[in-house]
This record gives C-alpha cells, sequence and structure tokens, in this order.
C-alpha cells in the first residue's frame, strides 16, 4: 500500500481522512513494514465500507488486514441499526463463526516427547479432517434444529464436553436469537454428516509448547506455565455455514441494499426483513460452529485418554473471528447497542468487562492468534485501550504473504512434512497439496503481527507457542 | 498481486477441451473459464474450480450428476452455477472432472460426470466453500471468445 496517502497518527495507527462518500475516516493498525506489505484492495475495501449507512467511528483494519470479500480480511466496522445501520453477509464471511478454541493440557513436555507420534495418531485418527470427511454423528431435521439452537450447549447436553467449558466460550456457547428456519434446506444437508469434523485450508488441530512467557501475570492467570502443553482447535461453522454465507450473498445481491455499485459490498439493513432473516441464519451458523469446536474438544480429550489417560484437558478460551455481535459501546458520548462486524478479527475485550467470566475479569479477554504449523501461535490478552481504538478488536492470525499457486510452486508437500519432523513438528494429512498450500513461508511474520497488535494497542502478548504435532485439515 | 498463472490450453486424454486458468486473490483463488460460447466457458470455469479442490487429471467420470440453477443475470448465473457444483461435491461427497452445461437466457441446465471422493488418490487440497461476486465476469471479449471468472473463497 502506498503510505503517501495515508495520515500517520503514530507508528502503528495509520488514517485514510474521509472523502468522497466516506462517512467516517477508515483507520489502520499496523507497523509502517506490515502497511507496505498490504494490498491496495485493502484501502479500496476499507474505504467502501467507511461509507456504508450507520457505521460507527470508523472503519478499522488489524494489523494481519489483507484483501476480503466487501470487507477486508482483518475488518472491523460497527453499525447502528438506529441510524439505518447494516448487516453484511461478506462483513461475516463464508465461514461464519471460524474461530480458535485452546485447552490446557497438565501434560508434560517429557510425556508430549515420549508419547508424540502415538498421540499424533490418536488425534490423526480420532478427529475427522479433510476433503469429504464426515464424523460419527448424523443429525435428522429435528435435532439440527437443536443443534443450531443450543450450539455448544447443546453439545455438552449430548454428552460432547463438560458443563464447566461453557463458562469460557463467548456467549457461554450459544449465541440467542438463532433461527433455524431462516436456514435453507441446503445447508441443512450440506452439514447433516459433516458434525465434529475439522475441514480443511488453513484449518487444523495443534499439540504446541509454550515457548516464551511476556506477560507473566496474565500467563498465571491463564494457567500458562513455560513449556505448558496447549492444544489448538482452528475451524468453523462447515459446510452449514458456506452454505448460509453463499444464500444470503445472493439474497443481498439480488434483493438487499447496494450503496455503492460494487456488489461485493451488498448488504441489508438491520431492521429490515432481509436483514433479520440473515442475523437468524447467521446465528444458528454461529452455534453449529460453538457445537462442531464442542465436540471436537471431545474427541481429542478421547485421542488424549487412549494415549496418556491421566492428563485432563480445561477450556483456556474460545473465540471466534468471522461475527457479527450485539455489544454495547460508547459513541458520541453515548452507550448505545450497535451491530460489530469482525471478518477476520478477534474480539479483545479488556479487564473489567462484563461479559468475561469471572477467572478473567481482572485480567481481560484470551486473545487467540492462530500461526503456521512450522513457526508459532500466540495468546494475547485484550485491553482497556481497544474499546475506544477499534470497538475492543485485535488480529485473528497471519494472514497470507503469498496465493495457493505460487505456493505449491515453490514447496512440495512431502519434502515439507520430512523438513518440520527435523524440527520437531509431527504433522498429519491426507493431503500434501494441501501441505504445500499452507507451506509456513506463504504466511506473513506472525510476529510481526502479534508485536503490532501489542505496540497499537488492540492487545498485549501473554505467551508465544509452537507447535509440535499438527493434524491439517 | 493479481496476475494470471499459466493457461491451461489443451487436450486432456481423452479428447475433451481444457481452456482455464487461475488467478491470485489475497488468501483465496481465483477461477477463469474460456469458450467460444457462454456454456464452455461456464464448463471450463468449472474444471478450474475443480483443479482448485483436486487434481482433474486423477478424477473419474462413471457417475453423472444432474443439475438446474437461474439468477437474475449472466454474472450471476456463474455464480449460483459453481455454487450448485460445490453443493453437489459437498452432500455426494464427490468430485467431478467434466461438464456439460445448456443455458437458455439466465436458466442453466448441466451435467456433472465425477465420481466418490478418494482424497490420497486425488491428490486433495482444499475444500472450496463458495463462489463469490469477487472479480466475478463473464464477458464476451473483442476476439469473440467469452470469458467467466469469479474468486473461490477456500
Amino acid at each position: 500500500m502506498d503510505l503517501s496517502s495515508l495520515s500517520r497518527h503514530s507508528d502503528f495507527e495509520w488514517w485514510i481522512d474521509p472523502a468522497g462518500k466516506m462517512r467516517v475516516p477508515a483507520i489502520i493498525y499496523a507497523g509502517e513494514d506490515l502497511v507496505r506489505d498490504m494490498d491496495e484492495k485493502v484501502r479500496e475495501q476499507l474505504t467502501n465500507v467507511a461509507t456504508l449507512p450507520g457505521i460507527q467511528r470508523a472503519a478499522y483494519a488489524m494489523p494481519d488486514a489483507h484483501w476480503g470479500y466487501g470487507f477486508p480480511i482483518g475488518g472491523v466496522a460497527a453499525f447502528d441499526p438506529n441510524e439505518g445501520g447494516i448487516i453484511s453477509a461478506g462483513g461475516v464471511g463464508f465461514d461464519i463463526s471460524c474461530g480458535v478454541r485452546a485447552l490446557r493440557t497438565t501434560l508434560t513436555m517429557e510425556e508430549l516427547q515420549r508419547n508424540k507420534a502415538e498421540l499424533a495418531e490418536a488425534l490423526f485418527h480420532g478427529v475427522p479432517a479433510g476433503i469429504g470427511s464426515t464424523g460419527a454423528i448424523h443429525l435428522d431435521e429435528h435435532e439440527m434444529d437443536q443443534m443450531l439452537r443450543g450450539g455448544a450447549q447443546w453439545a455438552i447436553e449430548r454428552g460432547y464436553g463438560r458443563p464447566e467449558d461453557l463458562d469460557c466460550i463467548e456467549e457461554k456457547g450459544r449465541a440467542s436469537g438463532a433461527k433455524p428456519e431462516c436456514v435453507s434446506r441446503e445447508a441443512k444437508k450440506r452439514q447433516a454428516h459433516e458434525m465434529g469434523t475439522l475441514g480443511s485450508g488453513n484449518h487444523y488441530l495443534e499439540v504446541q509448547r509454550v515457548a516464551q512467557i511476556f506477560d507473566a501475570a496474565a500467563a498465571e492467570a491463564f494457567g500458562l506455565k513455560q513449556d505448558a502443553i496447549v492444544v489448538s482447535i482452528h475451524c468453523g461453522s462447515r459446510g452449514l455455514g458456506h452454505q448460509v454465507g453463499t444464500d444470503y450473498l445472493k439474497s443481498m445481491v439480488v434483493e438487499g441494499y447496494r450503496p455503492i455499485p460494487d456488489r461485493e459490498l451488498a448488504c441489508a439493513p438491520i431492521h429490515s426483513e432481509l436483514g433479520e432473516r440473515y442475523l437468524g441464519a447467521m446465528r444458528a451458523a454461529t452455534n453449529c460452529a460453538l457445537a462442531n469446536r464442542q465436540i471436537i474438544t471431545h474427541l481429542v480429550r478421547g485421542a488424549f485418554a487412549q494415549v496418556t489417560p491421566h492428563v485432563s484437558l480445561t477450556l483456556l478460551y474460545d473465540v471466534s473471528h468471522n461475527t457479527c455481535k450485539i455489544e454495547r459501546h460508547s459513541t458520541n458520548g453515548e452507550t448505545r447497542e450497535l451491530f460489530v462486524h469482525r471478518k477476520g478479527a478477534t474480539r479483545s475485550f479488556g479487564p473489567g468487562h462484563p461479559e468475561l467470566p469471572p477467572g478473567l475479569r481482572d485480567v481481560g479477554q484470551p486473545v487467540l492468534i492462530g500461526g503456521t504449523m512450522g513457526t508459532e501461535s500466540y495468546v494475547l490478552v485484550g485491553t482497556q485501550e481497544s474499546e475506544r481504538l477499534s470497538f475492543s478488536s485485535a488480529c485473528h492470525g497471519a494472514g497470507r504473504a503469498m496465493s495457493r499457486t505460487q505456493a505449491t510452486k515453490r514447496w512440495q508437500g512431502r519434502k515439507l512434512v520430512e523438513e518440520l519432523q527435523e524440527q520437531g513438528v509431527l504433522i498429519r494429512t491426507k493431503s500434501y497439496r494441501g501441505v504445500a498450500e499452507e507451506a509456513p513461508g506463504a504466511y506473513k511474520d506472525v510476529n510481526a503481527v502479534a508485536e503490532a497488535a501489542e505496540h497499537a494497542k488492540l492487545a498485549r502478548r501473554v505467551v508465544r507457542l509452537v507447535p509440535l504435532i499438527c493434524v491439517k485439515g | 498481486m493479481r496476475h494470471a498463472a499459466s493457461r491451461h490450453v489443451a487436450e486432456d486424454v481423452s479428447g475433451a477441451n481444457v481452456n482455464w486458468e487461475h488467478f491470485e486473490h489475497g488468501s483465496d483463488i481465483g477461477v477463469r473459464g474460456f469458450g467460444r460460447t457462454v456454456e464452455e466457458a461456464f464448463e471450463q470455469a468449472a474444471i478450474a474450480l475443480m483443479a482448485v479442490v483436486a487434481d482433474v487429471s486423477r478424477i473419474g467420470h462413471s457417475e453423472k450428476v444432474e443439475v438446474r440453477c437461474d439468477a437474475p443475470d449472466l454474472e450471476l448465473l456463474l455464480v449460483s452455477w459453481l455454487n450448485a457444483v460445490i453443493y453437489e461435491m459437498a452432500v455426494r461427497k464427490m468430485l467431478f472432472s467434466r461438464f456439460q452445461v445448456t443455458t437458455t437466457g439466465c436458466s442453466l441446465s448441466a451435467v456433472l460426470f465425477g465420481e466418490s471422493a478418494d482424497p490420497e488418490r486425488h491428490h486433495a487440497a482444499v475444500e472450496a466453500k463458495g463462489a463469490t461476486v469477487t472479480a466475478l465476469r463473464v464477458a464476451r471479449d473483442p476476439d469473440g471468445q467469452w470469458v467467466a471468472q469469479c474468486v473461490i473463497d477456500v
């Protein structure tokens, strides 16, 4: 991105001042190098978002922002329904409520090294992953609707997990206001056999080691010690969410509201029949994602029980990064309910936020940042400043630096798996081509992204995690 | 950031035309089909879609599936068509290697030829989540050739 067209407000805050139809400024949070490497499309898309009716304060881009669909990936925008605010399927994304869940384990590094290969096999066989995979759970029409209303709460009622897991999931594991009747028959059919599956692409299940602690107090509050073993799950709402995204993108293009000629930015007023239908369907898809990650958690616990039966796994946190949520924020001197879109962005509530469970309320919300299978991931903690800066939002991952086509030309999957094994990372996959497409070198430097989030005061680094086992979707 | 990858123009082993390419999108991938008719361009775009998911040369064509869709205009018809292919892949757990498309105005009917997905044998890489309206274009170039393209979210 050309820096000369941006106003530099600090080393980590860059503004596109309002011009033309922009109702608010657009603000990019990132260091100079990250901003320079960003696609020009980020500027174009962010500028377009700033023109949407009912937008509050600014359209924001996180440090990992890149070219998305209407909204940039790494984009945040909040809308007031009482000022004609809109909801956009592109602003949520196709993989509705895709997110990361992290589990603490009582496993020691020494035990892990002794059982590593066996554990990798147990996880690979226990958690269905990759194209065409199906789970052991098959939902009929009634049960599908129950799942879409109940989310992770439904999963736990069916025996997939423990009631205390719910305390550490956004909205206690269940998005209210879900309307299964607004989800198409096709979307439900796509999901009937996909519960408890990881998916493919950049989705993964990793066993990781805490390699570095940045904030000792927050790490202690999160129960993370040096060399502790953590399990991270990155996946979303599977076929159902993808179909809901597909269905409503089309509806919004055909019958919705298009404030600018760009069809990608089709949307609907929140207070409209289409807007309300999408909200009901999107929340149902959110519950599908929450139920899916809950079932996978149960499968992960089962795999650990086979190999290291004495080890327990407790939930650190589950946070989604493709969402639109109703939140209370202060704008223009008053606190209002806003619809906050986060497309490839993570909520980052600071200390004292009433929605955080008691164990986390004093320290702030864990912000889970997925990296690549060969490098690292991060746990950050939300800051109080993030409310003012970005409606309490931070980055979500490294973001791609190279296309899939380029990646497959540069790397060979099998060789990459061997190289990573030499570095101590066991990869289990059904697709070597998929591994090549997800090569660590095809992504931006997650360290720079996490550092930028901290310098911009969106979230603070707590620990850095390095992968030991990776089941690739 | 956006430039076309190498264009596949040839006949495959069975003599079918191959005339498509991928183009780059930040985190996903674009598909572009070419043809003498809009139908051919749509067929080639679907092959480009399958090439995102797996190695098309390894996919058989022993089973067939029929689909129909329509849309308000030709560009949205391409999106509906590719989404119909993605839907059939997802619910039938199949991969496809050949397509026969017929259009009447903005209505489409098609026959898809393929077989059950076997990730290892088909060198499967990634699921397609949906076809998007990003970089969407269906048009006839000055040389008379049809082009049909959009970005696929994977």
